[in-house]
């Protein structure tokens, strides 16, 4: 990933001021102006309104991360600005826009040297009837990044455009029109060296990626209860399946939802819910069942700080312990990471694919930056993948759904099917479906699900492997974009990397895993945690070649390029 | 040219692992006359299960089956006919699996008015675990986990279903089972949920409800379609009438799918 030609601005405000909006409005404008971008939100506890924040990054190029700071900082008034200070660093070079008429600017954002520019907000657009702060500071943004009037305009209609009231757009094209008046900022915008792509792009959450991945794998019936930050990925599928001949079905609890796509897919309908932390916490003993029946099933768990409520409207990796090792048992399973917003699409797809396919539970280890941050990207490629479940073709009276088989997977009647009627069973059993505790049919029937994992082929998509050299960066899920950017980064200083992004983290394929490591002298594994799960899950396997470290730490603050950049060079220097 | 159907088409050739004597044959054989009488198709049906004594009760049946976690029938049951709603689906289990811990998804199964039938064999105790108070014993029955009997008033089933939203409300008793088949047929025949609680006497832990035979009874009413009707009789009730007690035709509830558009015509709403 090319890391150079990007601009990073930050929009807040308290409750109301429209940051959000703003947000929305400047992401769109940029897009149509031929370049892309990423918008995620941080927002307080409230319900509705409260400060939020809006950290955007735009380049002529896709961008997945935020970089380590920002160029331009909107605070459209300074309340409770404190609480976004440490997500929001400043450096000497950034500029902090404010109101003329807000108060004293606060010293926790000027103390890095940030240059300050003090507007009248307010005060124009108490002037324009309707008119409000925040399209007066987008017109400074536009003005900033070059954005023509006409192209905010056209962003504004698209945005409002479900809003009858017409005043609201022609008010707010008048504050964008004045904001690009109030300063006359002398150097050229901050996108004059940019390469202007007119290809088609996307705006799509990682949430809805999901959604969209779901649907492609045929993904029909869908279990839903709400949680933080996975409500999007419901929310989108619950009309968008119903127009594709889908059903979904709020469920009581998680309980219920797990249940609910056990029982969708036992009728022969791929199923999907989609969840957080404390969700997939009360799925586990579901997904054991899922497990042990051989029902394909899907969870999406986007993951937030935990442990318990943690911080809901946050990111963190912390989960991956769960998702590898909680349940009861031996129970083989899939666990897979989308590795940017973009490949929730493909992730979740393959996700569905491979639990048909193969009867089991997959889990899709997304979190809250992946989920809510919206991507200007390329439309996704379109992957055609064996996404079949196993069916019998003429089934005889003896007929055995648990058969013991070559490759582990054995034929699954579905309900409709006649002389197919079997009974499903938590309980360990025999090839027939007859419950048993004899220690015959428990070994067999625990290899039998073992092996139709460790027989299967994942194919090349296991991992994506980027650059060679000495250092290897192992990575999963939504750090790996800003792992690229690091690993970018220390190349300009002579480092050779070589990031290793894995997809599939269990059953993670060994043999490769060595493989892709055998140049390589040391190893770094990078995520978004305190105690290095992924790095000790990977010892544990033995699935780290040469001398080895941990770069985690937790949220709820992004992993920025520079400390990884730093924790790089103070390994190779060490050695 | 009728086809005979007879009950024993309905069973499959696994034998039961219930104690002798339990109230659960006669549910397994009411059940079966019931599929008998409406010639359901054996494909076309499906029994879902929690944990317990009478949760083993769909490998019996010559149906499909799910038997899976202890209070998950119903959601189960929810989820396959949500995705299969062309499908006969019938829950089953015990007190302890429906009214304890699967105590929330009874309340929101008959708040759903799905189209499907639940069926709970009563015994007023654990049986699978060996003698433990279910929310359905009476508050002063002596057992090891609770030796001064647990001081709690009973679990209402019939009212709790009846004020959740069930369209059919009924108790039976697992020694009759002529009338526990006439119920199971109108349960299943009811387009919406529809509950039966079954008395069903456990001979191993609770053995004085050998009794419940001479106590049972049926009610001489029609069944009421205004709730607080049936609520009253309900509450009037000492738990020994049978027959249904509620009935209305509030609409059954099914997601909505029709197929209306593609994937990619959907992608379209993500170009910039």
């Amino acid at each position: 990933m090319n890391n150079t030609n990007t601009v990073s601005i930050a929009i807040t405000g308290s409750g109301g001021s429209g940051a959000v909006t703003t947000g929305m409005i400047l992401l769109k404008a940029m897009a149509q102006a031929g370049f892309y971008g990423i918008m995620s939100r941080s927002s307080g506890p409230q319900i509705r309104g409260g400060e939020s924040a809006v950290l955007m990054r735009f380049s002529d190029h896709e961008v997945y991360s935020h970089d380590d700071s920002f160029h331009v900082l909107l605070c459209l008034d300074w309340l409770k600005i404190e609480r976004f200070a440490d997500e929001i660093p400043l450096h000497g070079k950034s500029l902090l826009l404010g109101d003329t008429d807000a108060g004293e600017i606060p010293g926790i954002l000027t103390e890095g040297g940030a240059e300050s520019l003090l507007l009248p907000f307010k005060k124009r657009a108490g002037e324009i009837e309707g008119g409000r702060s925040n399209m007066i500071g987008l017109g400074v943004l536009a003005m900033l990044l070059g954005i023509s009037a006409d192209l905010m305009k056209k962003a504004l209609q698209e945005i409002f455009g479900h809003k009858k009231d017409r005043l609201i757009i022609e008010a707010s094209a008048a504050c964008i029109e004045q904001g690009m008046k109030l300063h006359p900022f002398t150097r050229p915008p901050l996108t004059a060296a940019w390469q202007i792509s007119h290809a088609q792009r996307w705006n799509i959450s990682g949430n809805e990626a999901a959604g969209l991945g779901a649907l492609k794998a045929g993904v029909r019936f869908v279990a839903a209860y709400p949680i933080t930050p996975a409500s999007e990925i419901l929310e989108w599928l619950s009309p968008n399946l119903e127009k594709v001949g889908g059903a979904l079905l709020q469920a009581e609890d998680e309980l219920a939802s797990i249940n609910m796509i056990i029982g969708a897919s036992f009728g022969g309908v791929p199923a999907l819910t989609a969840t957080s932390g404390p969700g997939l916490s009360l799925m586990m003993e579901g997904l054991g069942l899922a497990v042990a029946s051989e029902t394909p099933v899907v969870v999406v768990n986007v993951m937030r700080g935990g442990p318990s409520t943690g911080i809901p409207t946050k990111s963190e990796q912390a989960d991956l312990n769960l998702a590898l090792f909680g349940f009861h048992g031996d129970a083989p399973h899939i666990v897979l990471a989308p590795t940017h917003i973009k490949d929730c699409v493909f992730t979740v797809q393959w996700a569905s694919c491979l639990a048909e396919q193969l009867q089991t539970v997959t889990i899709v280890m997304s979190d809250q930056f992946l989920g809510q941050s919206r991507a200007v990207v390329d439309p996704p490629q379109d992957f055609s993948m064996p996404c079949e479940r196993m069916t019998p073709s003429a089934i005889e009276e003896s007929y055995q759904r648990y058969e013991l088989t070559e490759n582990g997977i054995s034929a699954m009647s579905i309900p409709g099917t006649p002389r197919g009627m079997y009974t499903a069973d938590g309980l360990e059993h025999g090839p027939h479906g007859t419950p048993s505790s004899m220690a015959q049919d428990h070994l067999s029937q625990m290899s039998k699900r073992r092996d139709k994992l460790l027989k299967y082929d994942f194919g090349e998509r296991w991992a994506e492997i980027e650059g060679a050299g000495d250092t290897a960066i192992v990575t999963w899920g939504s750090v790996s974009s800003v792992v690229q950017e690091a690993a970018q980064r220390l190349r300009q200083t002579g480092i050779t990397i070589r990031v290793i992004t894995v997809r599939l983290l269990m059953p993670l394929p060994l043999q490769a895993m060595k493989s892709v490591q055998k140049d390589t002298k040391r190893c770094i594994v990078v995520e978004q945690n305190q105690s290095g799960q992924f790095y000790h899950y990977l010892k544990g396997l033995d699935a780290l070649e040469s001398q080895s470290s941990s770069f985690a730490r937790p949220g709820p603050l992004l992993l920025r390029a520079d400390e990884i950049v730093a924790f790089v060079e103070q390994q190779v220097k060490h050695d | 040219m009728t086809e005979i159907v007879k009950p024993k088409d309905y069973k499959s050739a696994i034998k039961p692992i219930w104690c002798p004597g339990c109230g659960d044959f006669g549910v397994l054989s009411s059940i079966t006359r019931a599929f008998a009488f409406l010639k359901l198709t054996h494909e076309q049906t499906a029994v879902v299960s929690g944990i317990g004594c009478s949760s083993r009760l769909p490998a019996y049946l010559d149906t499909y089956g799910f038997h899976g976690l202890h209070g998950r029938a119903l959601p189960v049951a929810a989820g396959l006919k949500a995705a299969r709603p062309d499908l006969t689906v019938i829950a089953a289990g015990g007190d302890g699996d429906g009214y304890s811990i699967g105590g929330n998804h009874f309340l929101h199964a008959c708040r759903r008015n799905m189209d499907m039938t639940y069926i709970v064999m009563d015994n007023n105790v654990y049986g699978m675990t060996k003698g433990q108070p279910s929310p359905t014993t009476a508050p002063d029955w002596p057992s090891k986990l609770a030796p001064h009997g647990t001081g709690i008033r009973p679990f209402q089933p019939l009212a709790i279903a009846l004020s959740s939203g069930a369209s059919f409300v009924a108790r039976g008793f697992a020694g009759d089972p002529a009338n526990l088949t006439r119920l199971i047929v109108e349960a299943i025949n009811h387009p919406g949920f529809s509950f039966i609680e079954v008395l069903s006497p456990c001979p191993t832990f609770r053995p004085e409800q050998k009794e419940w035979k001479h106590a049972v009874r049926q009610w001489q009413e029609d069944p009421a379609d205004d709730p607080v009707a049936a609520a009253g009789r309900i509450h009037a009730d000492d738990g020994m009438s049978t027959g249904i007690v509620y009935l209305s035709e509030l609409p059954a509830w099914q997601p909505g799918s029709e197929q209306s558009t593609s994937i990619e015509r959907l992608e379209q709403a993500f170009y910039v």
